[in-house]
């Protein structure tokens, strides 16, 4: 009986040790490949074309109810930027800030940069 | 008889619990305790490969295990292009910025500075591999205090399975890797296996943030 109980334990020690977090605390989507993309594959997807992963990557976290990543809102911010949607730009980077209190500096400067 | 074998796989989860996933670290987090960052900055890294997409798998490879162990991370393609938008596009010179300037910048609690030693495929005597290695060092923004330093390598050599087909398998799989290994950036996957390596809080490696639940959870020194 007792060595039944050890074992158990034993088995479920083993198995919880190394896994922990599986979940993660965020949602990625395709935020790491649309970084990669804009440098590493430089020109073969279109700023408008990677708008459009990370839109529908955000339609999917926000049905799951699932936080987005630091530095995402941000990244769409700067893409939207680019691309001369100024007003989409300033609210994704404020969203940033919303979500993240400790970007604020840098937000504020990009804000400040976006409505000159 | 049973006895003697759960007794076995009793000892062996214990051994293999104390090996595995709990290493102690004898590392001094004294400076890393005290600072308490909430955000890190990576700023673009230097590249001591031939390989001029090392740093950009890097820089997509690298929020994520910082992000999942609790910290907030600047977007870093946004910081580079503020590089940019300064003049600096060397990361040499990026690398030299006073702790103050960049702090002034950015507002982050913390800087990481990246360095990739090697990046892409190596050849042996009848097969090759992908490999990518990094170190980094985490320095405080606030009074440019160093409060970890490590380095990480991955090989998309781990794990591969030599067995069967003998001899004339053997070289026909290393022949196809050898092919493989020169189309496209094969880099990227296994930077993301270094960058994680590097950077996921562990023992001996960076402490949990703000936002992981095991913030301030960790035993140790």
């Amino acid at each position: 009986m007792k060595t039944k109980l050890m074992m158990a334990l034993a088995a479920s020690m083993l198995m919880s040790a190394c896994a922990t977090g599986n979940r993660g605390l965020y949602q990625w989507g395709s935020y790491e490949h649309q970084i990669y993309a804009m440098y590493a594959e430089g020109g073969k997807t279109s700023p408008q074309e990677q708008i459009g992963k990370l839109e529908s990557d955000l339609e999917k976290a926000r049905a799951a109810n699932r936080p987005l990543p630091p530095g995402f809102q941000a990244h769409l911010g700067f893409l939207y930027y680019q691309t001369g949607k100024l007003d989409q730009a300033l609210a994704a980077f404020e969203t940033e800030k919303l979500l993240f209190p400790e970007s604020r500096p840098y937000m504020d400067r990009l804000i400040t940069q976006t409505k000159r | 008889m049973l006895n003697k074998i759960s007794r076995g796989v009793i000892l062996l989860a214990f051994a293999m619990l104390a090996t595995g996933c709990a290493t102690q670290s004898n590392y001094d987090y004294s400076a890393f305790r005290q600072s308490q960052p909430r955000s890190i900055l990576v700023l673009p890294p230097l590249n001591q490969s031939p390989d001029v997409r090392a740093p950009y798998s890097m820089m997509a490879t690298v929020t994520a295990p910082l992000a999942e162990s609790g910290y907030y991370v600047f977007p870093v393609a946004l910081v580079d292009q503020t590089f940019r938008e300064n003049g600096m596009t060397n990361p040499g010179e990026i690398h030299d910025a006073s702790p103050a300037k960049l702090a002034e910048v950015f507002g982050a609690d913390a800087v990481l500075y990246i360095t990739i030693s090697e990046y892409g495929a190596k050849y042996f005597l009848i097969d090759s591999q992908v490999i990518v290695s990094a170190s980094a060092r985490l320095v405080d923004l606030r009074n440019g205090q160093l409060l970890w330093e490590g380095k990480a390598s991955a090989s998309n050599a781990e794990g591969r399975d030599n067995s069967g087909g003998g001899v004339a398998g053997i070289l026909i799989s290393a022949l196809i890797r050898q092919v493989a290994n020169n189309l496209g950036d094969q880099g990227y996957p296994v930077a993301r296996m270094t960058s994680h390596r590097l950077l996921t809080a562990r023992p001996g490696g960076l402490l949990p943030g703000p936002r992981s639940p095991e913030y301030q959870k960790v035993v140790g020194n």
